[in-house]
């Protein structure tokens, strides 16, 4: 027992450990926020499945990466954006998407554990494409992963607002002659940038922890599509920071520390969002209460037998026009 | 439109059809189903090519994103869930075409708010849309063509799944609000009923032809007989109008126009 936990957090030799690995550090908390970001207009889009997609094809090109000595930064950025062109190109439908996908997947997995079995190096480097590690980042990896964050951030700034429009609002986006096509092409082009930054840090396998799991927290506290991408960017930040610091003395890979962070993160702000429902006007509707009452439509506002009840709660309700609300 | 043609996957879904449309007037287009009611609204989007003739706006030929065309989708919103507000859904039809990420702006957010009251909506401002009832999503979809400032509305099947009292209160907003702003109306819907009161024309399309006038002179069975060539039957009971016998397009394919 005391065995495992000195392999999963030891702080001995800590600061020192940190000034060696301070390239991780900085690039997870430049990966956090861009992560979080990107994860916002994935659960917009409906692309969680693509994120995996795209990240099993980016671990083969960094496998291939390795294996011929290109570098695993270039094959994994080569794999990302292949297979990101390729679902979108062939994926504007969801259902075709999906098939895309499945189709991809195995088989750019198939491929990178071929690249790694034939790769004759150390086994711990070769993991570390799957699982992430905290060693894996020199100055000049640090300086790739800046250039392309730059890159992806500017991007998606550029088409935010068209973006959100075509993404939740299609149709109405159409007829204001929002360029759907292009804005879901360029969104998968800057979606693989990001995937293959995070296979560098978190590995293929976790990559969702990174961009879906920080966004989807954060719809469970809010509705404003702005406030949903400030709240993922802080969750993803967290998450990739503080698991890269609990990560630093132990022998293990980063990523089940990052991942534990994400989830406990989404799971909070379920509960929070349940508890605020339960108070809250409108997510909540009482048996009897589905139907809102109007002048005259038969229902007496105050004698009714429903309301009596939530009374003795200490609540009462108010009714606006169509709706009923909870105070 | 002058001598307009529309086909799509090689049938024609009406021909050498002719529309003026007037400022401030209201048009319900009506027609069985693939009549392509809710295709002639996407043509005047830009979004399909006439085969013959031509469709203007203003003067230009149409194109796609016109922003004095407000635009009210047959599409629930329900699908969106949660992750939209009401204020955000008029805040994209106000500036959601722009590039860039819109820093905050107290104009705009006074805009927004100004829309959301002028169709009553200001109390569910703040809920996700997917929670809202049908009458109350089609309110915030009449504040966010508004927010276009449109010369022209376009409304696909407006009323539908709403029930009657929720028809009555959408009907009575459209009106108020082309009475007030004096733009055109051209509404889709399958019954005329509940627009009978505020219709000015009604244009019936069928049998790839078509019929336009005020109610009274195109809702007649022999009218609407010649305009299938087969017999329709038009009855008026207790003030509502009833269309029978209309025949439904043998190969209509539901993905071609609806």
């Amino acid at each position: 027992m005391s065995t495992w936990l000195s392999q999963l957090f030891n702080f001995a030799d800590y600061g020192q450990l940190f000034t060696l690995l301070i390239n991780s550090v900085i690039a997870g908390a430049i990966l956090g926020i861009l992560g979080g970001l990107v994860a916002s207009f994935v659960m917009q889009r409906d692309l969680a499945f693509a994120v995996h997609g795209i990240s099993e094809l980016s671990f083969a090109g960094g496998a291939a990466g390795l294996l011929f000595g290109i570098g695993v930064v270039p094959g994994a950025l080569g794999g990302s954006l292949l297979a990101a062109a390729i679902i979108g190109i062939f994926g504007a439908q969801a259902r075709r998407r999906n098939s895309v996908i499945g189709v991809i997947m195995p088989f750019g997995l198939g491929l990178g554990i071929l690249f790694l079995s034939l790769y004759p190096g150390r086994t711990a480097n070769k993991f570390g494409l799957l699982t992430g590690q905290i060693v894996a980042v020199d100055d000049p990896k640090l300086g790739a992963l800046m250039v392309i964050s730059l890159i992806v951030a500017i991007g998606l700034l550029a088409i935010w607002r068209p973006l959100t429009f075509a993404s939740l609002d299609p149709d109405v986006a159409e007829a204001r002659g929002v360029p759907a096509r292009f804005l879901s092409l360029a969104f998968m082009i800057l979606l693989g940038l990001t995937v293959a930054v995070s296979v560098q840090i978190v590995g293929s396998l976790l990559v969702l922890a990174i961009l879906v799991t920080p966004a989807a927290a954060a719809m469970r506290l809010t509705h404003s599509p702005t406030r949903v991408a400030l709240l993922s960017m802080g969750f993803a930040f967290v998450s990739l920071v503080g698991g890269i610091l609990l990560a630093l003395g132990s022998s293990i890979p980063i990523s089940p520390y990052v991942t534990t962070i994400s989830f406990l993160i989404y799971l909070i702000a379920s509960g929070v969002g349940a508890l605020r429902a339960t108070s809250h006007t409108r997510f909540k509707v009482h048996p009897g209460h589905g139907e809102p009452h109007y002048e005259g439509d038969g229902h007496d506002s105050v004698t009714h037998e429903d309301h009596v009840d939530h009374l003795h709660d200490g609540h009462k309700h108010l009714q606006h026009g169509e709706h009923v609300h909870e105070h | 439109m002058r001598g307009a043609t529309l086909a799509l996957g090689g049938r024609v879904l009406w021909r050498d059809l002719d529309l003026d449309v007037r400022p401030g007037e209201l048009i319900a287009v009506l027609g069985s189903n693939g009549s392509g009611k809710t295709s002639l609204l996407r043509t005047i989007l830009g979004e399909f090519r006439l085969a013959t003739g031509e469709a203007t706006f203003l003067g230009q030929p149409v194109r796609r994103g016109s922003r004095h065309i407000g635009y009210v989708p047959q599409q629930g919103l329900s699908d969106v869930g949660v992750s939209l507000r009401g204020r955000d859904l008029v805040g994209l039809g106000l500036v959601g075409h722009r590039w860039g990420p819109g820093l905050p702006s107290r104009r705009r957010r006074r805009i927004i708010d100004d829309l959301l009251r002028e169709v009553g909506a200001s109390e569910y401002a703040d809920v996700p849309v997917g929670l809202l009832s049908g009458g109350e999503q089609q309110r915030l979809r009449v504040a966010q063509a508004l927010a276009s400032n449109p010369w022209l509305l376009l409304c696909d099947e407006p009323l539908a799944s709403l029930d009657l009292r929720r028809q009555a209160e959408v009907v009575d907003l459209i009106d108020q609000e082309r009475r007030a702003r004096g733009f055109a109306v051209l509404l889709v819907t399958h019954d005329v009923n509940p627009v009978l009161e505020i219709v000015d024309r009604v244009l019936y399309l069928g049998n790839e032809r078509f019929r336009i006038g005020p109610p009274d002179e195109v809702l007649r069975s022999e009218v609407l007989s010649d305009l299938y060539e087969a017999p329709v039957e038009v009855v008026r009971a207790g003030g509502r109008i009833l269309v029978a016998g209309t025949p439904e397009h043998p190969h209509h394919d539901k993905s071609h126009g609806q």
